[in-house]
């Protein structure tokens, strides 16, 4: 007699079943099939398609009605399963009972939707089905969509709407798109790509609320405040397993419905497939691993020997022009190498990932064609220990091509400008090489390329190398260190004419030979992209020296030194006994007086960092910065105040400087002093900018130092009055900014650019003095803060350890 | 081996580490990517650095008093430097990091 089979849920893993056991056994089954959409099996992985206009409905029907009926399955659809009745073996439809020998589950999965106020409102839908797909499509380029969910699926629904002229936002709470499947370059790679569709992209967005009018959804509001509005938001934020009915019957379930290798739930009789299933721990969105388990499951109703086992899996993105792949582990686990190969000019990456001679992982974005030879090699767990040096290369690969250290210039558009100061483009430099300027003596004076600051003159070689070739030999310049062959000045010059704004930006597109840099280069590059892009670039604490990142000096035995800010050197007893107090509750063992005239409490270990900082919040005193590449301190004399030979206000004008330029970063270290008399019993000759008063106004000298060289300041202008010596102080330090490499004190900057050039944008030329205020101010709007206000308020508890067993062991 | 469960990983920033204190010494416990961590001594062979606060690249750290770097797939310093950082077995599970139980234990013990 012929069994009896249900199935619940017409989905890709179910129809798969049907496919197996029809064919393989037209008669052993009286087959019962629900489903609660009113419609039978169609290909949902292909739903991105529909939406982009690229294949319609019909294409995806996988099995249409003739299909059903031609296997004598009986189709229950659009009916709702109400219960499982395992004892009695019946399943409950809404319109009636249906016994049962074997029953199959497969429910599939629910989108999950996060509970933010206002989820329900008209208009917020997750992306599933027909039907969502459908509310997609209905969308055009008079309607704003905001997507929330920066994964596969939040991807290829902005996609498929931005295709109809939608103006799509994606929202993304990680720093990288689809950070599941992508390493940062790779996920950069593809923000650019989909941004080069009109999609507007937000990562690193906390979703606050969905906001409505008339009870449709209106905006979508971010945690820090922006307001994205929108006619419909999808919501792509990943699936939960649909275990409802099988909970309610009893069965075996965790994060889905619990089964065995044969696809068998804890009830010999219950089957289940699909994404509504747990297998060893795992859950299932992709459809590969689905049809296996479709196959072993109609072999194990037919009680043939088949065991599901769950392999290595590839990603590729169902979106026109972002061509990506990635497979396998490419970011867990120890024992792992990388070899990475970048080529800026064509917008490729690719990152490979060995475990003792095997490659377990790949990831690559721009030129996939060797996904599927990696994708094997993963797989089949080939050694790769022959072909090691050329594996990068692909199976074509013949011998020859090696990365070339030229590839970022060589990839520049004839329009990047090359020299900042003088507005040379690309262009114009191979121009004057064509025209015969065969050295850079020529260059400059053909183009005035690098003939101002000379900070690009690395760049301008290497144009020179690219277009002559072999007839041009640069001089050998020492790169940033060995993760590229640039210069710290190439580097700074590139990531403002690219407008290169994240790490992962100059990594990819200046070809870096590591995957995310070293101890040398990433405090480096973290500094100029924050001093270059002050709004859009988030400072990374990551890539800070441990001082900066705790903002606290660390001492030789691994405890802290923490000196309080005493704004030009002036302090009062209420902030001495604040000071004292803290010194004794924390146990301080030193307390010093520093030559910039601070207190500076030593041995402080780095767990009491938080509370030390809180209690000296309390009594006004704010991060002195002692330890920053950044403004120190601005020692001061007493000047008119009290003195018999003072001028000026000096102490005033001090404390009114250090109010302006504190929490600013700078290429390295920067002191200042102001003295009020020409005796300068304040140093300020030997600090980085040092101001002498005189009857007659202000004497500003630059780029003196008492460190490892002694050297005296150069007059850089004198000034009749305060605001406009603070000016000419501001635009200096902006100028340092902007054009210092990475811990050069302001004397090496200014060997390098020369006081005539200095003189002449700050002194000279008004307008640009305003605009590098400006830009000061801009950046200042940023960092002009105390750190440790920040860190007491948000990072406390990152200062303690993450577990601590002394405790428990004690008990 | 039993596995101790010491916390979330979203516990460590990118490129980070917390600490593991244990009755006679710290363990650093490193994140390095999305998803891979290590764990080993948190004090540098050379003048007792604390490794916890070093930049973490690749998958190495930089002691931060002296700019050693470590492997910490091997526990070796790299470059011209010669010493070595015991490196103790962890792991991730549905983003929680568990650290080798014998590891804490046998410190604690000792």
């Amino acid at each position: 007699m012929k069994q009896r089979l249900v199935v619940i849920g017409a989905g890709m893993a179910s129809g798969r079943v049907l496919e197996h056991l029809t064919d393989a056994a037209p008669d052993a089954f009286d087959i019962t099939l629900f489903n609660s959409e009113p419609r039978g099996n169609y290909n949902r992985i292909m739903l991105s398609p529909v939406l982009s206009g690229e294949k319609t409905y019909e294409e995806i029907i996988t099995h249409d009605d003739a299909w059903y009926a031609e296997r004598g399955i009986a189709c229950r659809f659009g009916e709702k399963v109400e219960k499982i009745d395992r004892e009695m073996k019946v399943v409950e439809g809404e319109n009636g009972h249906v016994p049962y020998d074997k029953l199959m589950i497969a429910t599939g999965s629910n989108p999950f939707i996060i509970p933010l106020p206002g989820h329900d409102l008209d208009g917020v839908i997750a992306y599933r089905d027909l039907e969502n797909t459908q509310q997609m499509m209905g969308m055009g380029p008079d309607n704003k969509v905001v997507v929330i969910g920066g994964g596969l699926l939040g991807l290829e629904a902005a996609a498929g709407m931005a295709a109809h002229g939608v103006d799509v936002t994606v929202v993304h709470i990680m720093g990288h798109l689809m950070e599941r499947q992508l390493d940062e370059a790779a996920g950069y790679l593809l923000k650019k790509s989909l941004e080069d569709k009109g999609i507007k992209i937000c990562l690193q967005a906390n979703s606050k609320e969905i906001l409505g009018q008339d009870g449709k959804v209106r905006a979508l509001l971010l945690e820090d405040g922006t307001e994205l509005p929108c006619d419909l938001l999808v919501m792509a934020v990943g699936i939960r397993p649909n275990t409802a009915l099988a909970k309610e019957a009893g069965l075996a379930t965790g994060r889905g419905i619990h089964v065995d290798d044969q696809m068998l739930t804890s009830d010999p009789d219950v089957y289940a497939v699909g994404e509504c299933v747990e297998h060893d721990g795992a859950v299932f969105g992709l459809v590969a691993p689905l049809y296996d388990q479709a196959k072993v499951a109609a072999q194990s109703l037919l009680t043939e020997d088949a065991a599901f086992v769950q392999k290595t899996l590839s990603t590729k993105l169902k979106v026109t022009g972002c061509d990506l792949f990635s497979a396998g582990d490419f970011a867990d686990g120890p024992g792992r190498e990388d070899i990475v190969f970048r080529d800026p000019s064509r917008g490729v990456y690719k990152r490979l990932v060995i475990e003792e001679d095997r490659l377990v992982g790949a990831v690559m974005y721009g030129d996939t064609a060797d996904g599927s030879w990696f994708f094997g090699l993963i797989k089949d767990g080939t050694s790769i220990e022959e072909m090691r040096e050329t594996l990068i290369f692909g199976p074509a690969y013949q011998g020859g091509d090696t990365a070339d250290p030229l590839s970022a210039v060589a990839a520049l558009s004839l329009e990047a400008e090359i020299c900042g100061c003088n507005g040379v483009c690309k262009g114009d430099i191979v121009e004057a090489i064509n025209a015969g300027a065969g050295d850079l003596g020529a260059v400059r004076a053909s183009t005035k390329a690098s003939a101002s600051c000379g900070t690009c003159t690395g760049l301008v070689e290497q144009v020179l190398q690219v277009t002559l070739g072999d007839d041009f030999q640069i001089p050998t310049a020492q790169p940033i260190c060995g993760c590229t062959d640039l210069t710290h000045e190439d580097v700074r010059r590139l990531i403002k004419g690219q407008e290169l704004k994240s790490q992962a930006a100059v990594w990819q597109e200046l070809g870096w030979k590591t995957p995310n840099g070293c101890h040398v280069c990433r405090p480096a590059i973290n500094y100029y992209l924050l001093a270059d892009w002050p709004l859009e670039y988030q400072d990374d604490p990551q890539s800070r020296f441990v001082n900066e990142r705790k903002h606290a000096n660390i001492q030789k035995d691994g405890t802290f030194s923490v000196v309080p800010r005493m704004w030009g050197g002036i302090t009062t007893p209420e902030e001495l006994r604040a000071i004292a107090d803290a010194a004794d509750k924390y146990d301080v063992p030193t307390v010093k007086v520093t030559g910039g005239q601070r207190i500076d409490l030593l041995g402080v270990k780095g767990e009491d960092l938080p509370a030390i900082w809180s209690d000296l919040n309390k009594a006004g005193l704010v991060s002195g910065h002692a330890y920053s590449k950044g403004l120190r301190t601005v020692k001061t004399c007493v000047g008119t105040d009290h003195c018999r030979f003072g001028t000026q206000d000096s102490t005033g004008f001090g404390i009114k400087l250090e109010k302006i330029l504190w929490g600013s970063w700078t290429p390295h270290k920067l002191k200042l002093a102001v003295s009020g008399c020409p005796r300068n019993c304040a140093e300020a000759t030997c600090k980085d900018i040092g101001v002498v008063c005189v009857d007659s106004g202000y004497q500003i000298s630059i780029g003196g130092a008492a460190g490892m060289d002694v050297k005296e300041t150069e007059l850089l202008c004198q000034v009749p009055t305060e605001d406009e010596a603070i000016e000419v102080v501001m635009a200096v330090t902006q100028a340092y900014r902007e054009g210092g490499k990475y811990l050069d004190r302001l004397y090496k900057w200014l060997g390098k650019v020369g006081m005539d050039w200095v003189k002449a944008q700050v002194v000279d030329d008004l307008e640009n003095r305003a605009a590098l205020v400006e830009r000061f101010e801009l950046s200042q709007s940023i960092y002009r803060k105390d750190p440790w206000a920040e860190h007491v308020r948000d990072k406390a508890q990152t200062y303690a350890p993450i577990a601590d067993f002394t405790l428990e062991a004690a008990e | 081996m039993s596995w101790i469960d010491i916390g979330p990983i979203d516990d460590i920033p990118l490129r980070g580490a917390r600490l593991v204190k244990t009755l006679i010494g710290c363990i650093a416990v490193f994140r390095t990517a999305e998803e891979e961590v290590y764990a080993a001594t948190n004090s540098c062979p050379h003048k007792g650095g604390p490794l916890s606060e070093g930049i973490v690249h690749g998958q190495s750290v930089t002691c931060p008093l002296h700019n050693w770097v470590f492997d910490l797939n091997t526990g070796e310093a790299q470059g011209a430097d010669d010493g070595r950082i015991t490196t103790y077995p962890v792991r991730l599970e549905g983003g929680r990091i568990l650290l080798d139980d014998s590891a804490v234990a046998q410190r604690s013990a000792a």
